[in-house]
């Protein structure tokens, strides 16, 4: 069994996230890639630099493992996030999901991602080719409801 | 009493600090910290109810508030 959440500031290795979930017993192992793209709502990005509550990430991620494992009966999950500053096409956050069958693992690799979304307290900050930074509200206005 | 107030990302831009340290009387919320909040210069860029944490848990604005808390004001999260 392996459970895994870890905020990182060096680049992830794919490779070896994937091997943290692969088992004898897991036919089906998944990786989900964040990766930071050029073009978002029509604006040329260079760059994101990402900042987070660490201890309260931590602390979130470690919950989101142990939801997964206890929701699903999944043994096998790492999540890795990165932090600090990111070019385009760095992978910014890797999930990966072992289990015996295939559907529980993509279940699982999807219900992870989303948790992650809505309350790991991780912000980016894009940066823009005109030189302009800004920090990226997914809500798009103020949060009322705190997370359950 | 003295809490300690977070703020990240956004937060900490608009209202210049990452952490500040707050004087309250006992018994005060998470909602009377918010307020202590409101005559600063930039707070008016916060929404009117943020998300908040108290102690690095997700917390109600009546959450009761003690000495040496580490209070949290959330921006909207971007993770992922």
């Amino acid at each position: 069994m392996t459970s895994l959440a870890s905020l990182v500031r060096e680049p992830i290795d794919p490779a070896e996230v994937i091997r943290m979930v692969s088992t004898r017993a897991n036919g089906a192992v998944l990786l989900f890639i964040g990766a930071v793209r050029q073009v978002n709502d029509g604006r040329d990005v260079t760059g994101i630099d990402y900042a987070a509550y660490e201890a309260m990430a931590q602390r979130e991620l470690e919950a989101i493992v142990a939801e997964g494992i206890a929701r699903f009966g999944t043994p096998d999950v790492a999540i890795v996030h990165r932090l600090g500053e990111l070019a385009v096409e760095e992978v910014s956050v890797a999930i990966a999901v072992g289990h015996p069958r295939r559907d529980t693992a993509y279940a699982v690799s999807r219900w992870v991602i989303e948790e992650l979304k809505r309350r790991v307290p991780i912000w980016k900050r894009e940066h823009y080719v005109d030189g302009t930074r800004e920090w990226v509200d997914p809500t798009g206005r103020a949060r009322e409801e705190a997370p359950t | 009493m003295t809490i300690t107030l977070l703020l990240f990302a956004s937060y900490a831009d608009a209202l210049g600090a990452s952490s500040l340290a707050i004087e309250l009387p006992r018994e005060s919320t998470v909602g009377d910290v918010i307020s202590a909040l409101r005559s600063r210069h930039g707070a008016e860029r916060l929404p009117p109810t943020p998300l908040v944490a108290v102690n690095e848990r997700y917390a109600s604005l009546d959450s009761v508030v003690r000495e040496g808390d580490e209070v949290a004001i959330i921006p909207p999260v971007a993770g992922g």
